[in-house]
């Protein structure tokens, strides 16, 4: 016997034992949430414009700014996991969820001391993000601009 | 109207996102990076500025509007100064929330406690 046959046959038997997700549910969740976060988003956005006088394009960057900051104070206080918990990718998916995972990655290692626990892991989780988005940016923004300049 | 769009083309992001968790049994981070090269590639041809006109934060707010920025900003920057734009302009639109991200980060972990 190899170990990839036995390794095959313990993923089929673990198979009946995991818990079924519940489908439906969980997306009627994740749509709430994630909703109801976009339309906080919109609502800031709305303020932005309304109190500074900012155009909808220049309300973008304070309202990002904002959405972090509520949620790296929630998940200071622990409030964002619960969410996060219940949602599933509705507060995954926002931008709430990048902030999140940046600050829950590093208040983890917050015992191993300021430099290398917090700041070495403060990209832990959303360093994925960054770096597929650049890859893909630099490369989508090269053909563009090849494109553009053939044509 | 704008926010029931809002809301509506949000949750419908996340709803894929959460598909992707549940039926193609995805973790979070491959979710998000997945979501960021949408945005991204989504921008391509324009199709993600017609969304954010649509819906307003409920295309802006979802991750796929980072890859979409992150693209938006170099395409513009090479008008400007060509080739060698889009590695500077890269950032442009992003700078703010990734600073943001940092810095609020950073603090909460030095002021928080960590929990369970």
């Amino acid at each position: 016997m190899s170990d990839k046959f036995d390794q095959k046959q313990y993923q089929n038997t673990i198979k009946t034992y995991q818990p079924k997700p519940n489908y439906l549910a969980n997306c009627i969740k994740a749509f709430i949430v994630g909703g109801l976060i976009c339309v906080i988003g919109e609502a800031l956005t709305d303020f932005y414009m309304k109190v500074f006088d900012f155009s909808e394009k220049e309300a973008g960057n304070p309202t990002v700014t904002t959405l972090i900051l509520i949620a790296a104070l929630m998940t200071g206080f622990g409030v964002y996991d619960k969410l996060g918990q219940f949602a599933g990718a509705g507060s995954a998916v926002p931008v709430t969820g990048f902030a999140n995972s940046i600050t829950s990655a590093a208040l983890e290692h917050k015992s191993e001391g300021l430099v290398l626990g917090v700041a070495t892991n403060l990209f832990k989780l959303a360093g994925s993000v960054i770096v597929f988005g650049v890859v893909a940016a630099y490369i989508l923004g090269m053909l563009r601009y090849a494109l553009q300049h053939m044509f | 109207m704008d926010y029931v769009w809002a809301f509506v083309v949000g949750g419908g992001i996340c709803i894929i996102g959460q598909l992707l968790l549940d039926v193609a049994k995805l973790t979070p981070a491959h979710v998000m990076s997945t979501f960021v090269v949408i945005g991204a590639v989504l921008d391509v041809f324009d199709l993600y500025d017609n969304l954010i006109k649509f819906a307003g934060a409920g295309a802006t707010v979802p991750i796929t509007s980072f890859g979409h920025s992150l693209l938006h900003g170099a395409m513009e920057q090479t008008k400007e100064h060509g080739f060698i734009g889009i590695a500077t302009g890269i950032f442009q639109l992003t700078s703010a929330g990734i600073a943001s991200a940092i810095l609020f980060g950073f603090l909460v972990a030095v002021i928080f406690k960590p929990k369970g």
